[in-house]
C-alpha cells in the first residue's frame, strides 16, 4: 500500500532519515518504535507528504506522490498527529465534519457518518458540542481518531496516538484502536516509543535508531531475538512488562 | 463564519451612508489665529447679509488655505501682505507689494486693497518710560544706550529682527536678553526689561497700556491685512464682493487691537467680536446666536463619528488582507510593515499638508466638513495596528494546526478562511480596537484642515487659551474612546469564537447535557 525507497532526509547537520527502505502492506498494522528524536514522525510526514524527502521516492499503491496527486491521496489517508491536532475554534462536530465541509458534503450525510463513528470509538453524543479544551485527554485522542477516520481512509497514520494518555486509559484506547482496525482492514502505520503498545498492536514492528532501520519483522522475533546491542538494550529496558 | 458575512456587509453599509452635506454657499477660510479667525467671521457674516449663504472654516497653515483658494475649495480668506511675499511667493526674488495682485491674478486670485492694519513686528515701551525719556521712535532709543531689551528667540535669529535692526539704526545696546514672547509682557510689566519685540496688534498692548515706537527708517516689512477672493466671484456675484471690500481702510490698527483684546479676554467669541464690529462700522446686523452646548456637542460628535467611520471601517478591510501577505509572504511582509510603520511617524499637519496635493489630484475635498485629506490621513494612520495583529497572529498560529490542515487534505483558501483567520481572530481584534481608539484620538486633528469634529473646540481652544472650549473637545472624545473599547470587549465574546475565549469558571466545568 505504502512503500518507502531509500529515502532520506536532513535537517541541518542532522540526517533525521537515513536511507530507509519499509513496506507497508495492505491491511496490515506497521508499528515504527524506537527511542525519541530517532526519526519515527518524519517517517510518517513523508507518506502524508508534509515532509519530501531529499532522495529516495515514496510510493502510494506503487505510484510516486506528486503535488497533483497529493490532495486526493491524503483523502484516502487518516491521519492522527501526536498531539492530536484539534481545532481549538471548531466544537467535536465540527471537528470532525471538517473534512465533508471542505467537500461539501449534505450536513445530513455527516451526521450518519459521525453517528458509525461514535459507536465505533464509544465516545458519548453528548460531547460532540463540546470544544476540545473542553475534553479529557483520552476523549481528545478519540475525537482526532473519528476525524481521521472520516472518509473512511484505506491508510492511517497515527504518531503516538496515546502519547500522554494515563495507563487506564491507554490500555481501554488500545484495545479500542486493535478492534477498530483489524474489524475495518485498514492498513495501519502507527508510531510508539512503547514496547508493550506494539507487542499488542502490530502485525509488524520496524526498531528505529539515528535515522537507520535497527530490525524489522515479527514482535516475537524482536523479544527473542535481538539484532544488535542497541535492539537487546532497547528490549531490556521494557522487560519487566512481559516478565 | 456567516458571522463574519454579516458583519463585513454591515461595515461596507456603514461605510458607504451618505456623510453630512458639504457647507453650503460660499466658503470663507481662515488660518487658526484668533486675529484672522475675526476676520474670517466678518467676510461671512457681510456675505450673509447680502442674503448668499456663507460657511466659515478656519484651518491650520498658510499654505493649506493658500492652496484651498487656488483651488477654489474656498472663495476668500484674509491674508498679510507680508506672508504673501515671504512664504507664498518666496521663491520668486524681491517682489514687492505692487506685483501682488499680478502674481496672484495668475492663479485666478484677486487681492483687495489693505483693510487699514498692519500686523507687523514692533518695538513697545511702557507708556510712562515713553513719556520719562520721551521716545517716540525707534531712532530715538539710540540716545539711552543702558535700556534693556528684552527680545523673542525668533526676533533675535530672523533676518528681519534684532540682528539687522541694530545695524540700521546703529543701536548701542548691549543688554540684550532672549526670552519666551509671552514672559517679555510679564517682564516689561514688572520693569525687568524696558523694551521688548511686538506685533503691533497684540491684544496685550491695550491690557498693559504699552506703546509702539515708530519704525521711522521703515525697518520692518509690512504686514498689511488683506482679503485675497477668487477674480470669478466678481462675475459670479459682484454685489457681494462690493460688500466685502467694505473692509479696505476700514479697520486701523486700535480698532482691531480691542477686537483681538475682546477675545483674548474672553469677553467675546470671535463671530460676537466680528458681529458687534460690523454694526458699529456698517450697521450689518447679524444672526450669530450660538446653538446650545448640547446642539454643538452632538453636531460634532456625528461630525467626529463621521470621520472615523469613513476612515476606520476602509482601513479595517485593507489592512487585514495586507496582514496575511505580511504573515504568508515574509519578504514582502517586512516592506508592507515598514510602510505602514513609517506613516505612523510622520507628524499629522506634515502627513495632512502631503495629502492635499493628491486628494485635489482626485478632485475630492481636501478641506472643511468631511475633507478627505483628513480621512486618508486617519486612514493611514490606522493601517498599523491591524496590518501588525493580523500578520503576527497568523504567524503565531502553532503549528500542528498547520500540519493538521494540510494533511487532511483542505486548500490554502479553505485553511485561511475556516482555520487561520479564526484562530487569529483574537489578535486581529485587538489590534482593530487599538486603531479605533487610535483614530478617535488623532480624528481631533482633522480640525487643521477644517474638518471639524471634537477637534474643532480644541483648536479654537488652543489659540484663545480656553481650557472650557478645549474640555469640549477632549472630554467627548475621551467618552468616544472608551465608549468604542466598552463596545470591542462586548464584541469579542460574540466575535471570538468561543473555543478560544479566555476560560470562564462556568465553561470550565464539564457543560451538563
Ligand atoms: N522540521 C524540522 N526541522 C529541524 N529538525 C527537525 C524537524 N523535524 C524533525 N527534526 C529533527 O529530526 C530528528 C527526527 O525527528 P522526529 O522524526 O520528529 O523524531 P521522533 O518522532 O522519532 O521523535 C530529530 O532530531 C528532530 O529534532
Ligand atoms: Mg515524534
Amino acid at each position: 500500500m505504502i512503500e518507502l525507497r531509500q529515502v532520506s532526509k536532513r535537517f541541518g547537520h542532522q540526517l533525521a532519515v537515513d536511507a530507509i527502505d519499509l513496506t507497508c502492506p495492505k491491511g496490515q498494522t506497521q508499528v515504527l518504535i524506537g527511542t525519541s528524536g530517532c526519526g519515527k514522525s518524519t517517517l510518517l510526514r513523508m507518506m502524508v507528504g508534509l515532509v519530501t524527502p531529499d532522495s529516495g521516492s515514496v510510493l502510494f499503491e506503487g505510484e510516486p506522490l506528486d503535488e497533483l496527486t497529493l490532495d486526493s491521496v491524503r483523502q484516502r489517508i487518516g491521519y492522527m498527529i501526536q498531539e492530536g491536532g484539534l481545532f481549538p475554534h471548531l466544537t467535536v462536530r465540527e471537528n470532525i465534519a471538517i473534512v465533508p465541509r471542505y467537500l461539501r458534503w449534505q450536513p445530513s450525510e455527516s451526521d450518519v457518518r459521525i453517528k458509525e463513528l461514535l459507536e465505533l470509538t464509544q465516545l458519548p453524543i453528548a460531547l460532540l458540542d463540546r470544544y476540545p479544551r473542553q475534553l479529557s485527554g483520552g476523549q481528545r485522542q478519540r475525537v482526532s481518531l473519528m476525524r481521521a477516520l472520516m472518509l473512511d481512509p484505506d491508510v492511517m497514520l497515527l504518531d503516538e496516538p496515546l502519547g500522554d494518555l494515563d495507563p487506564m486509559i491507554r490500555a481501554e484506547l488500545q484495545q479500542d484502536l486493535r478492534i477498530i482496525f483489524r474489524e475495518l482492514g485498514k492498513t495501519v502505520v502507527l508510531v510508539t516509543h512503547d514496547l508493550a503498545e506494539a507487542g499488542f498492536l502490530a502485525d509488524r514492528v520496524t526498531l528505529l535508531s539515528h535515522g537507520k532501520i535497527v530490525q524489522q519483522g515479527d514482535f516475537s522475533e524482536l523479544i527473542a531475538n535481538p539484532v544488535d546491542e542497541f535492539a537487546a538494550k532497547f528490549v531490556q529496558a521494557q522487560r519487566p512488562v512481559f516478565a | 463564519m456567516n458571522r463574519y458575512l454579516v458583519i463585513g456587509l454591515l461595515l461596507l453599509v456603514l461605510v458607504l451612508l451618505p456623510s453630512g452635506s458639504p457647507p453650503a454657499g460660499i466658503r470663507v477660510g481662515s488660518k487658526q489665529d484668533p486675529e484672522t479667525a475675526i476676520l474670517g467671521e466678518m467676510l461671512t457674516q457681510l456675505i450673509r447679509s447680502t442674503g448668499q449663504p456663507s460657511t466659515h472654516l478656519s484651518v491650520g497653515g498658510t499654505t493649506v488655505v493658500f492652496d484651498a483658494l487656488r483651488r477654489g475649495e474656498i472663495d476668500a480668506y484674509p491674508e498679510y501682505t507680508g506672508t504673501l511675499i515671504k512664504e507664498i511667493f518666496a521663491s520668486e526674488a524681491d517682489v514687492t507689494e505692487a506685483q501682488l495682485p499680478s502674481l496672484l491674478a495668475k492663479d485666478g486670485i484677486s487681492i483687495s486693497r489693505p483693510l487699514g492694519f498692519n500686523n507687523s513686528y514692533a518695538l513697545a515701551v511702557r507708556r510712562e518710560t515713553a513719556e520719562q525719556l520721551d521716545l517716540k521712535t525707534i531712532s530715538d532709543l539710540a540716545d539711552h544706550p543702558d535700556m534693556r531689551l528684552g527680545f523673542s528667540n525668533e526676533f533675535i535669529d530672523r533676518d528681519d529682527g534684532w540682528k539687522n535692526l541694530r545695524k540700521v539704526y546703529s543701536l548701542p545696546h548691549e543688554r540684550v536678553s532672549g526670552m519666551e514672547h509671552a514672559v517679555s509682557y510679564r517682564q516689561l510689566e514688572v520693569q525687568d526689561i524696558d523694551v521688548m519685540d511686538a506685533y503691533t496688534t497684540d491684544a496685550q498692548l491695550a491690557e498693559l497700556d504699552l506703546v509702539l515706537l515708530e519704525d521711522d527708517l521703515a525697518y520692518f516689512p509690512r504686514y498689511d491685512a488683506v482679503v485675497l477672493y477668487r477674480s470669478d466671484l466678481q462675475n459670479r456675484y459682484p454685489e457681494l464682493v462690493d460688500k466685502v471690500l467694505q473692509l479696505e481702510s476700514a479697520i486701523d490698527e486700535p480698532a482691531i487691537i480691542q477686537l483681538n483684546a475682546r477675545v483674548a479676554a474672553q469677553e467675546a467669541s470671535e463671530r460676537q467680536a466680528a458681529a458687534d464690529f460690523l454694526r458699529d462700522e456698517f450697521s450689518v446686523s447679524s444672526d450669530i446666536e450660538d446653538p446650545s452646548l448640547a446642539s454643538q456637542v452632538w453636531q460634532r460628535t456625528l461630525e467626529h463619528c463621521d470621520l472615523v467611520r469613513r476612515s476606520l471601517i476602509p482601513a479595517i478591510f485593507f489592512a487585514i488582507p495586507l496582514g496575511v501577505i505580511a504573515a504568508k509572504l515574509p519578504r514582502l511582509g517586512q516592506i508592507i510593515l515598514g510602510a505602514v510603520g513609517i506613516v505612523q511617524t510622520i507628524p499629522a499637519l506634515a502627513l495632512l499638508v502631503l495629502l492635499i496635493a493628491p486628494v485635489a489630484y482626485l478632485n475630492l475635498n481636501t478641506i472643511g466638513a468631511g475633507s478627505m485629506t483628513a480621512v486618508v490621513a486617519l486612514f493611514l494612520y490606522s493601517l498599523l495596528p491591524i496590518v501588525r495583529n493580523t500578520a503576527t497572529g497568523l504567524a503565531t498560529i502553532p503549528p500542528e494546526y498547520g500540519e493538521s490542515a494540510t494533511a487532511l487534505g483542505l486548500s490554502r483558501s479553505f485553511r485561511l478562511f475556516h482555520i487561520d483567520l479564526p484562530l487569529a481572530s483574537p489578535s486581529i481584534l485587538a489590534g482593530i480596537k487599538t486603531a479605533a481608539v487610535l483614530n478617535v484620538g488623532f480624528a481631533t486633528l482633522g480640525a487643521l484642515v477644517g474638518a471639524r469634529g471634537y477637534g474643532q473646540p480644541i483648536l479654537t481652544g488652543i489659540r484663545l487659551n480656553n481650557t472650557s472650549l478645549i474640555m469640549q473637545g477632549a472630554v467627548p472624545a475621551a467618552c468616544l474612546a472608551i465608549l468604542l473599547q466598552v463596545v470591542f470587549e462586548y464584541s469579542e465574546r460574540w466575535l471570538v469564537p468561543a473555543g478560544l475565549r479566555p476560560l470562564s469558571a462556568s465553561e470550565s466545568d464539564v457543560p451538563k447535557h
